[in-house]
């Protein structure tokens, strides 16, 4: 029998601790959209997705309604564009209708961000992977809605570095297109190494080719929840510490998975998986970083921090594997910059640096995420950025990406304002040295050795 | 059958109780089980009740508590008890 505590504790985390389900993401496949005629080809895509997602948006809301808590992102993600494309698009031109399209469609149904613009090139580039990818700074320009990603390396195959290379002229690109926009288009492009296929978090989310038809990935949050159990325990040794993160962790991922199977049964769809992430906003009471203060740090980025992001990703996932029986996607927790108030404090006072953000992602599931840098950065220093990264992905054997912002005409220090859940960020310094000769040598980093096995 | 969970949280004040079972007991909805605490000063009310008999659909019924709670000025809350037993119970 359910008793008034149990109510009371559920009902504040959802009213005062930001409590939600962060994302319910229908994944689509297009292959059978495919098509020689470009028209055709777009057309069919619309009518799929217009199809398939129609009932997404009010299912979500009704189901939001029923239990009391937020379900706050109804998402899209269609398999990568760059296969669904390759018969009809010839030039890059030809892509950007097909983003235009998927804009179409994700207005119609009413979801805010549909992912999948999206080409795998861990070891090599098509000619329609090079189409989609040089197409990539018009559509997220032209677009409203359309989020774009490119997995430049595995651990199996190792890195591409001509994707690599390319990659930092082409974010450059879309920062320019972008401009007078703080290079929001930016903020929609992801670089991965290690892309998982089930992925529902923005910019990031492709149905991967792996995936059936259709299916619900659902994404968990709850960074305030934990702040909060936190605060009771604190000064407790590590051992309570962990404890309290993981029955919390336990009690946020049942919420997803009654969400994700009620989203699954109403609409019809499989359910896929659930992402056992803490994923921030800009809300005061919603940071991750606010827990490494409740840890006892002064500021996320101070001594001690990749030790506490350590500690607070495998708890998560110990507590939530539990309450759920699939669980993928990237799971664990985010630290981007400008969606995370207490990460955004931390650049300002000087405690946190792209150097000690770098450290971090080799203990959490993404990457450098939501990060504004000057406009004036090279685009051989952005491939290094994204090199250094897909290397601790490819040599641990882990996801990792990259989401940077070089803001054109912001300096060090200037803030940037993207606006909702991107959030805002002070434009942070990256090492000035170069790195040219490095990214130009072009060709592949080869697989590491423990991709062998077999 | 789904059971339904109301929950009333507010400043104390005569007839809350009242108020919400006339509205109940006025679309057939029957009331299961009541507790009710003050937890840090607040009135906290909770309900367990069988929807399975009222005409209204579950929006209306919660929008409609709702609309008492704000003339009353206390928040009440109508969920579906799976949130519940799902998060607390193995």
């Amino acid at each position: 029998m359910i008793n008034i505590q149990e109510v009371i504790e559920t009902n504040k985390m959802i009213e005062q601790e930001n409590l939600d389900v962060r994302t319910i993401t229908l994944g689509i496949s297009l292959l059978d959209c495919a098509d020689t005629n470009l028209d055709e080809l777009n057309k069919k895509i619309y009518n799929k997705i217009t199809t398939v997602a129609k009932d997404l948006v009010s299912t979500g809301k009704a189901i939001e309604r029923e239990y009391g808590v937020p379900i706050v992102n109804k998402r899209i993600s269609v398999t990568p564009i760059a296969l669904v494309g390759a018969s009809a698009c010839k030039t890059p031109e030809d892509y950007v209708t097909i983003a235009k399209t998927l804009d179409e469609a994700a207005k119609t149904v009413g979801v805010n961000f549909i992912g999948g613009y999206s080409a795998l090139v861990s070891k090599g580039m098509t000619t329609s992977d090079l189409n989609l990818i040089h197409s990539i700074p018009e559509a997220l320009a032209t677009t409203e809605r359309v989020c774009s990603s490119v997995n430049v390396g595995s651990t199996k195959t190792g890195i591409d570095m001509d994707a690599v290379k390319l990659l930092g002229e082409i974010i450059l690109k879309a920062a320019e297109y972008t401009k007078e926009r703080d290079s929001l288009g930016c903020a929609k492009l992801v670089v991965f190494c290690n892309a998982p296929d089930d992925n529902p978090f923005m910019a990031g989310a492709f149905h991967g080719i792996t995936e059936g038809d259709a299916i619900i990935n659902v994404g968990v949050s709850g960074p305030g929840v934990v702040k909060k159990a936190l605060e009771s325990v604190r000064g407790a040794d590590f051992g309570t510490l962990c404890e309290t993160i993981k029955t919390t962790a336990f009690k946020i991922t049942r919420v997803g998975q009654l969400v994700a199977q009620e989203a699954s049964r109403r609409l019809n769809v499989p359910f896929g998986i659930i992402d056992l992430s803490l994923a921030p906003t800009p809300a005061v009471g919603d940071s991750v970083a606010e827990i490494f203060q409740e840890m006892g740090l002064e500021h996320a980025g101070a001594p001690g921090t990749t030790a506490a992001l350590a500690l607070l990703n495998d708890q998560v996932k110990k507590g939530g594997v539990m309450a759920s029986s699939y669980v993928g996607g990237l799971s664990g927790a985010f630290i981007p910059v400008s969606e995370d108030q207490g990460m955004i404090n931390a650049v300002q006072a000087g405690a946190l640096t792209l150097e000690k953000l770098e450290a971090m992602t080799c203990v959490c599931s993404v990457g450098l995420d939501m990060i504004a840098i000057p406009g004036d950065t090279s685009a051989a220093t952005i491939s290094g950025i994204i090199a250094d990264e897909m290397a601790i992905g490819m040599i641990n054997q882990k996801t990792t990406a990259v989401r940077l912002i070089p803001v054109i005409g912001k300096k060090i220090g200037e803030i940037v304002e993207f606006g909702g859940l991107l959030g805002y960020a002070p434009v942070m310094p990256v090492n000035s040295f170069s790195c040219e000769a490095f990214i130009n040598r072009g060709g592949r980093i080869p697989a590491p050795i423990h991709s062998f096995k077999n | 059958m789904k059971k339904t969970i109301i929950t009333v949280v507010g400043k104390d004040s005569v007839g809350i109780i009242a108020k919400v079972c006339t509205y109940l007991a006025e679309n057939q909805v029957n009331i299961l089980d009541i507790s009710q605490t003050i937890v840090q000063g607040y009135f906290n009310m909770m309900m367990i009740v069988d929807a399975n008999e009222t005409p209204k659909n579950f929006e209306e019924l919660a929008t409609e508590l709702e609309k008492i709670g704000e003339e009353i000025g206390v928040i009440i809350k109508a969920q579906h008890e799976d949130i519940f037993n799902k998060m607390h119970r193995l």
